[in-house]
């Protein structure tokens, strides 16, 4: 069987029912997933603030607030405020834009940081996945400064890797400036930031 | 050509990534570990299978003037549907694999099958072909992948084979060691080929 | 000032070819002759930037309000697939010599992940319509750049012996390699 000719009207009918019938499979896998998509992005979500946040008993993202690009959950145990989880990027990563997830108690000390999504480098930056970002836990960015030691801060940056880690302070500065100018209360402001 | 040698032509004869020297981009970005070579490759085979065999299929259908938009709108098709499966059922891979996945449909392996090959045969050694590629391209990717996990992080598959203080060539996880490391490779695969003739 | 940092950081830090690893077929293909390179440069920034143009308006105005986002990929790269085409007819008419020159390498600037990987990266990176066009262009001076002086490099080695199973595309890659650990020196250059 010949090939078709390429005539205008060949030309159009043929890609036209092309498109048509790949742009209709296309919505049929659209549709079957779309709901695996939401779930799954939902499960990395709750997986990271059950990661970070102590414990709690409501849906916290039902009631997430994004405010100036951060993402806020509130965490609650019987009712009362547990703690809350923050979703914070930076862009000064060595390879550019990394997420972190921190939690935050109402006093304003960091319970733990998750990192969401990174491209940094394997081996060097990527180490912040370790337990190096342990060092962060429990402490109080009002005493423990949120900068490499390198820059006058508290933080043992990662070696070899001070934009990567440089980054990492940026990025949980940024959650708990966020925290305070929009959950702190009284009791527990934090320190003037630096 | 027996359909059996349409398989393997792309597994060493005509290997994609080392002979035919098609698809650079997603083969330097990708290989940072060998999983992600392994993903990606497979990836990439799904829609060169099928790219291949809807393409043979409507070959007498497409009229030649129009052929390669008529190509495009088939492998981008493909191409999304993989996206749209990997984002629903294996989420980290498909952060790793981040543009390059979107990227399929330009990767060069893909038209120039098509071009070269589907449009020309019929459908069973078009899939077969595709297949052959694809697998192929998944080869030469993992051993890419292996060697840069290797010896730039001491790995490989994310198994670790040295102490975790152990210092290790990172040049190769990046950007010049990809370069390094296909171009090595390369030459050596030019040394085999010399030897075999 | 934002748009200075999108074109260094586009250009030297985040060098579409040398870091990013996009455009490298034609990177590879073209960076025998500067001038050529140099040509087939001015033609990328030109498809880009309207690439990156047009893409901009179908992602906000047709794409998004439709939530048909599914259908980016197939969006882009029709719309880079029917500039080229453009291009070329341009070209055809302007600069025949030029048109002979890029040869096969001028419809093959479609398949140039670049083009159609900075476009989907603008949307990403949530640039609004002028900095895409910026971001698309400067990438493609990066582009540029990073040809031309591989092809500089490429000119001298035709004159130098190169081992018989290095010759053609192994030297090439190990000289880019070079290259690409060159501009790893710019990394951090903007804070």
């Amino acid at each position: 069987m010949a090939k078709l000719e390429s005539s205008l009207k060949n030309m159009i009918l043929s890609l036209f029912l092309i498109s048509l019938v790949m742009s209709a499979a296309l919505g049929i896998v659209y549709t079957i997933t779309k709901e695996p998509i939401k779930l799954s992005d939902k499960k990395a979500e709750i997986d990271a603030l059950k990661n970070v946040l102590p414990a709690f008993d409501n849906d916290p993202t039902k009631d997430a607030k994004e405010i100036e690009g951060l993402t806020y959950y509130i965490g609650r145990q019987s009712g009362k405020i547990a703690g809350y989880a923050i979703k914070t990027f930076t862009d000064k990563g060595f390879a550019g834009h990394f997420e972190l997830m921190v939690g935050i108690l109402p006093d304003g000390s960091i319970t733990k940081i998750a990192v969401l999504s990174q491209k940094e480098t394997p081996g060097l930056g990527d180490k912040m996945t370790t337990n190096w970002k342990d060092q962060f836990n429990g402490k109080n960015p009002k005493d423990f400064k949120l900068q490499v030691k390198k820059d006058g801060g508290d933080v043992d940056a990662i070696t070899a890797s001070t934009i990567s880690s440089r980054a990492f302070c940026d990025a949980t500065q940024k959650a708990y400036d966020g925290f305070i100018k929009n959950y702190a209360t009284k009791e527990n402001k934090g320190g003037p930031r630096e | 050509m027996s359909n059996l040698k349409y398989l393997t032509n792309g597994f060493f004869k005509e290997n994609p990534t080392f002979v035919l020297v098609l698809g650079t981009c997603p083969t330097l970005a990708v290989t940072t570990a060998a999983s992600n070579g392994i993903g990606m490759g497979a990836a990439t085979t799904f829609v060169l299978v099928f790219s291949n065999l809807f393409i043979s299929l409507l070959k007498n259908f497409i009229p030649d003037k129009v052929r390669i938009a008529a190509f495009i709108v088939i492998i981008a098709t493909f191409v999304t549907i993989v996206d749209l499966v990997m984002k629903a059922y294996t989420p980290d891979l498909y952060k790793t694999l981040g543009i390059f996945i979107p990227l399929i449909v330009v990767n060069c392996i893909i038209l120039g099958r098509a071009e070269a090959f589907a449009q020309k045969n019929a459908v069973l050694p078009s899939i077969l072909d595709g297949l052959g590629m694809g697998i192929g391209f998944t080869l030469a990717l993992t051993i890419i992948g292996s060697f840069r996990e290797l010896l730039g992080n001491g790995s490989i598959f994310d198994i670790k084979l040295v102490s975790e203080n152990a210092k290790t060539i990172l040049i190769f996880v990046l950007p010049p060691g990809a370069f390094l490391t296909y171009g090595y490779l390369i030459a050596v695969m030019n040394r085999i080929k010399a030897r075999i003739k | 000032m934002e748009f200075i940092k999108i074109i260094i950081l586009a250009i030297i830090v985040n060098n579409v070819v040398l870091a990013q690893f996009l455009g490298i077929c034609p990177f590879l293909g073209v960076s025998n002759k500067v001038s050529t390179s140099l040509g087939m440069g001015a033609a990328v920034v030109f498809v880009m930037a309207l690439a990156n143009f047009v893409t901009y308006f179908i992602q906000y105005y047709i794409l998004l309000p439709l939530h048909i986002e599914f259908m980016q990929t197939i969006c882009f790269i029709f719309i880079i697939a029917f500039l080229v085409q453009i291009v070329e007819i341009i070209l055809k008419k302007s600069a025949p010599s030029l048109y002979q020159a890029l040869g096969i390498y001028l419809p093959l600037i479609t398949t140039n992940c670049a083009v159609l990987g900075i476009a989907i990266l603008a949307v990403q990176k949530e640039f609004n319509l002028i900095e895409s066009v910026i971001y698309a262009a400067a990438t493609a001076v990066g582009f540029t750049i990073a040809m031309v002086l591989l092809a500089g490099l490429r000119e001298q080695m035709e004159t130098t012996r190169v081992p018989k199973g290095m010759r053609g595309f192994p030297v090439s890659m190990i000289t880019a390699g070079l290259l690409s650990l060159a501009f790893m020196g710019f990394a951090g250059l903007v804070k």
